[in-house]
Parts: structure tokens; sequence; C-alpha cells
């Protein structure tokens, strides 16, 4: 081949944000379109990143396009600032963003880019949260056609999924759908949460940040705007349910470390064998472990 | 305290990449690093195959990535690709023509003889596939005297640079049809998403960056027995097509540089009674950057079910342009699959109780059906 080829010198001084200034704009403008259409998977060209497909690429694609110098960002997978993933992405953020502030405490970042999880305290109108999406569609499940899904969410026809819940009312006594529930924008569009539990959807509901979420490999952003209505689908006679941690006497578990009993709990199994939990957001955690040791001596001396 | 699953991420990453570079570097004091030239040439099918999946034509950064990569074809390409989302776009080119390209190989295996000849080229096709031992402990004076006496003994060529294309002797004739009307602008998958259905152009510009594998796999299923094309190679042709620009003062087409193609054209028997006009054959195109044959062949391949599936709705997978075209980048497909390596917990967790939940209520039920027995 040519010899000719001179390796570019600046290979390693990227523009701010990694991608180049048409790609931000051209999100930017999905993000617009998306907010305008609650719950529309609005298409874009989703560029390649240097992490995989399916690591958070649609997520770190709104999230660059968004921040600029002084904003401050936090990055959690799973809950944990700490995961893999989360480092990963924070760590690229920090590279390619300078000036960009990261944190691990919630209420100090106003942008929060996020990968299963929505955090456990209420986000304000301050803030945006942006959530990584494997799989955008929720009619996926019952039609794999893409074109004939389109055809379906335009003319509302959410019937064969309805059916899917009431099949495994049917066969299961309950909907047997664990994480990505779909659910109802706007009284109009039904989204993919995202694979969310069932416990975070109703955080979505009449949420004062704006929620958006990003769909790398299949091209497709959504948003929920602040102050719209999230509804899951479920049935007048079968409630929408989320996930209860009871433990056999039917008591609500807590956290072994911040003892909270209302946050959504990882189940850990200590060498022994036996089963432990705690809390998944290690953020709300770890102020809540600070609160305790604060307030203990207070309680010792009185 | 201190069980959460995954701690120290940071650190874990960092000896991550130690350790990778520890296996690149494993051969110890008797190794030396790989050279990105003798990469180009030595392995010039791999570094084809990544400027081609990757959809950059820089032979020099394929090689940088297939040597930071391990060797790894998605991987390498997937660094290319990563790479090209930092680049603004500057200018469109124009349409280019392929006619004009310089060929180092062309073949047709629909005709004996064509109009300026058949040319085998660097090709194995023909070659055993015996193991030849004397390449194991190659000495560098018998590599350097291989390429020598090559220079030596090639003889002054009176060939024409570039060669006419078979298919038009067959547009001529009548035997097929006319080519059709060339969209203004090409569809531009790296600037607009997939919205079906789309047009050919679309296919076209999706499969000449495709994974090889996956397309292959798609064609040979068409013409195994789920679909129905029953391909005759019209041509198939390598060489290095010259890029022509406008020229930045005169805005004449100026020869800027050139690439290395490959490009096959499969014509495909007539079915019958598709329409009340004479029976004519149909033409599928496969192009790709780089020296990759088979590449180029399923492409071609597929480009014919596409149209048939476009057309007249597929009836096959390899004819269902959402199920082609979704599934054979490369990119998209290791990275999903990758992905399943990182921790989900918190959607297990979620599952898990589905699951509980479930069998807690069929165990009561199965009591309750006990009870009233």
């Amino acid at each position: 081949m040519n010899p000719g080829y001179e390796l570019p010198v600046d290979e390693v001084s990227y523009n701010f944000a990694f991608l180049d200034e048409f790609a931000k704009r051209e999100i930017r403008r999905s993000i617009l379109k998306a907010i305008s259409i609650p719950g529309y998977q609005t298409p874009y060209a989703s560029r390649e990143m240097p992490m995989g497909r399916g690591f958070g690429t649609g997520g770190l694609q709104l999230t660059l396009s968004l921040l600029g110098a002084g904003d401050t960002l936090k990055v959690i997978d799973q809950g944990a600032d700490d995961s893999v993933n989360a480092v990963n992405l924070r760590q690229f953020v920090e590279l390619t963003c300078p000036g960009a502030n990261t944190t691990e405490r919630a209420a100090e970042a106003n942008i929060i880019q996020s990968r299963h999880r929505i955090p456990e305290d209420r986000l304000t109108a301050d803030q945006i949260l942006v959530l990584q999406v494997p799989t955008p569609d929720p009619l996926t499940i019952v039609e794999p056609s893409e074109a004939r899904r389109k055809i379906m969410h335009g003319e509302g026809d959410y019937a064969p999924l309805l059916t899917r819940l009431y099949e495994d009312i049917v066969q299961f006594d309950e909907i047997a759908i664990s994480n990505r529930y779909p659910t109802r924008l706007n009284g109009h569009y039904v989204i993919d949460s995202s694979p969310i539990p069932r416990f975070d959807v109703p955080k979505m509901h009449q949420s004062a940040a704006l929620i958006l979420l990003g769909a790398g490999r299949e091209r497709k952003i959504y948003a929920v705007p602040p102050f719209t209505d999230a509804v899951p689908l479920a049935f007048e006679d079968v409630a929408f349910r989320t996930e209860a941690f009871l433990d056999s006497q039917g008591n609500r578990r807590q956290c072994d470390r911040c003892k909270s009993r209302i946050s959504y709990l990882d189940e850990i199994i200590h060498p022994d064998g036996s089963r432990h939990w705690q809390c998944s957001d290690t953020g709300y955690c770890n102020d809540r472990c600070a609160q305790l040791h604060s307030r203990q001596p207070e309680e010792v001396r009185s | 305290m201190g069980y959460v699953a995954i701690k120290g991420g940071g650190k874990a990453i960092a000896g991550a990449h130690t350790a990778v570079e520890s296996l690149r570097t494993a051969e110890g004091e008797g190794g030396s690093p790989l050279s990105l030239a003798s990469i180009e040439h030595q392995l010039r099918l791999l570094t084809s195959r990544v400027v081609s999946e990757g959809g950059l034509y820089h032979p020099r950064l394929a090689t940088l990535a297939i040597k930071q990569m391990h060797g790894d074809t998605l991987e390498a390409a997937f660094a290319l690709r990563a790479y090209r989302s930092t680049k603004p776009r500057l200018m469109e080119t124009p349409i280019q023509s392929t006619t004009g390209m310089r060929l180092i190989r062309r073949i047709s295996s629909a005709f004996k003889d064509i109009p300026g000849g058949q040319m085998l080229g660097p090709t194995m096709d023909y070659a055993l596939r015996l193991l030849r031992l004397d390449l194991a402990d190659e000495a560098p004076e018998t590599f350097r005297e291989v390429s020598r006496q090559f220079i030596r003994d090639a003889p002054d060529s009176d060939l024409p640079d570039s060669f006419p294309k078979v298919v038009a002797s067959l547009r001529k004739e009548g035997l097929l049809p006319p080519q059709p009307d060339r969209p203004d602008t090409p569809f531009d998958i790296t600037r607009e998403p997939l919205v079906f259905p789309v047009p050919r152009s679309a296919a076209l510009a999706t499969m000449a960056r495709a994974e090889t594998g996956s397309l292959l796999a798609l064609a040979y299923s068409n013409v195994r027995g789920y679909g129905n094309v029953h391909p005759t190679i019209a041509e198939l042709r390598v060489g290095y097509v010259p890029v022509m620009l406008p020229h930045p003062v005169t805005g004449e087409p100026t020869e800027a540089g050139e690439v290395l193609m490959t490009e096959c054209e499969v014509v495909a028997t007539q079915e019958a009674g598709e329409s009340g006009a004479p029976p004519v054959f149909s033409l599928g195109y496969g192009a790709c950057f780089g020296h990759n044959e088979v590449k180029a062949i399923a492409m071609a391949i597929l480009d014919r079910a596409l149209q048939k599936g476009m057309q007249d709705g597929p009836d096959c997978p390899s004819e269902d342009p959402e199920f082609v075209l979704l599934h054979v980048d490369g990119v998209d497909s290791m990275g999903f699959a990758n992905h399943y390596k990182m921790p989900h917990y918190v959607t297990f967790q979620s599952e898990v109780d589905r699951l509980r939940t479930t069998r807690e209520k069929d165990a009561a039920h199965t009591n309750a059906q006990g009870a009233e027995s």
C-alpha cells in the first residue's frame, strides 16, 4: 500500500469531548427533538466511541455533547462509582474534557450518567440524568422488525405488548418483566425504561430532572422531559410492583452498612455462604454512613 | 464490612493494561517489536481487512491498530472507527469511478476470454495449502533476495493501466438492464442513521464496511438454500483506484491519491415472470477497501438478494434488509457480545426477585390444589 502516509502528529490531542463539533451539534439537535416528543425514539448517526458498543456509548455521546467546562459529572454503573465501567467512562471524560469536574456525590453533579440505576435521592430541576440503553424499543419482545415497530408506535398500538403482560399473568400469576419495564410517557409513547430495576421506574414519573436515554449501537435518543407523566404498563386489577426485598418473615431487609430500609439492595454472598444486603447506590450509602458516624458520638454523650 | 462487589475499579483497569502489555512483549529478551511496515506488507490481507471493516483508508494507522490489538481484526477495525469519530468532515468526495482502477488482478468466470484478458495476479486460489516449512525459519537474506529477484525479472509490460469492464459489454448486448439512475447524493451511513426502508446505496455502504465473516455467513446461507441467488462472477478486480478531487483553484478533477480496492460484479439468473419485459440478467455489486475477495463476492451476492427483497418482500433472512444490514457490522455485534461481560448484578437481582416471586406463587398454588384433593 501507499508508503507515503504519515501518522497524524496530533493523534492524542483530541478535540474537547473527543467528538468533532458537527457530531456534538447533531446530537444536541436530536436531544431537542427527543424532549419535544416525549418518548419518541429519535434516530441519530451515532459515532463510534473508543469503548465497546454496549458499554454505554449512547449515554456517553449524550454526556459529551452536553458537558462543558465548569460542569460537574457523576458516572455510576450498577449504582456504584467505582465499578470498572464507571471508572473507565469517568477517566475518559477527565482525559478529553479539561475544565469539567467529576464527583461521586449525586447532589454535587449537574449531569449524572448511569447504567442500570437511578440514584436514590430525588434529583432536582438543575440536574440531567443520562441513562445508557442497550435496546431502546419496548416492542422488540413482540416484533423484530423495526419498520413495523415504528408504525405500531405511531398508531399507539401497544396491544401485543399488553397481551404479553397478560400472558405472563396467565402463566405465572405475575408480570414477569424484571427490568427494562415498558413505561408510557405523557399518555402516548411507551418507552423501554432502560435496564433499571422496576424499583427505579416510579422515579421517572414527574421527575424534576430531565432524563435523557441514549442507545449508541441502536442509534436512538429519547427523553423523559421534566414533570412528565411516566406510567409503567399494568392492568386495573393487576398493579405494577417493584422489587420488595422482604425476608422470610415479610420484613423489609436493610442495608448492612447504612441500615437504610428504603434503598435498592445488592445481594452479596460471603465466603461462609451467608447472604448479606447492601445499598446498590454507593454514593447514597456512603453519605448515610458518614451521617451515622458523626451522629453516634453525640448519642454516646447524651 | 467492606463487601462491595467491585472495589478499586481504577486499579483493576490499570492492572489489566499491564497484563495485556506483558503478553505482547512475552517473547522476552530475544524478541523485537513488530514494525508497522512489516505488518503492512507481510500481513497485508490482515491490514486490508482492517481498513475495510474500519471504514477508513489509512493503512498505516490500521497496522498500528493491529499491533496494539494483538492482531484482533474486530478490535483493530474498531480502533480505526473510533479515530474516525474525532475528525470533522471537511468536504465530500465526488462519486469516484472504478473504471480507471490500476489493476493487479482481474478475472471473469463468466467468459473464457474477456476484452483486455484475464489476469490472475497475486492469488493463492490455485496454490496447494501445504505448509511451507521453509518459511518457518526464513533467513533475512533469502527474504530480501526473493524481493530483489522479482524486481529484476519483472518484464516491461505493455499492458494498459486500466481495462474495460465486463458488465459494460453485457449491457451493450442488452443482457443486463441499463445502469440504474444513480442518486445525486448517495446515502451517508456515517452521518445518517438507517431508518427502514433504506435505499440501495445505504445497503452498499453498510456492507462495504461490514465484518467479513458476518457477510460471508449470510451470503452463504442464500446460495446454499435459504435463498435463490445463483451467482456467476462477471468480473472480480483488485487494484488501485485513483481518487479524484476538484482542484482547489481550478476546480478541475485532480488525482489526489489512490486506494487499494476489491470489486466484484456477479450476474444472477433472471427469475421467470418477474415482469413482462424480455428476460435479462440481474447484477449484484460488491466493493471494499483493501484486498479482500471473499468479502467483495459475499457482498455482491447479498446486494443481489437484498434488491429482490426490497422489490418483492423478503423470502429468506438474506433478502431482508433489516436482518442483513443491522447484523453485519463488526463493531456493533462485537461490542454487544462483549458487553455481557460487564457487571449486571442490579438487573440480575431484579430477575431473581421475579423468579422467587413466581416460584412462591407456584408453590402456594400447588399446595392449595393438594389441600383441595
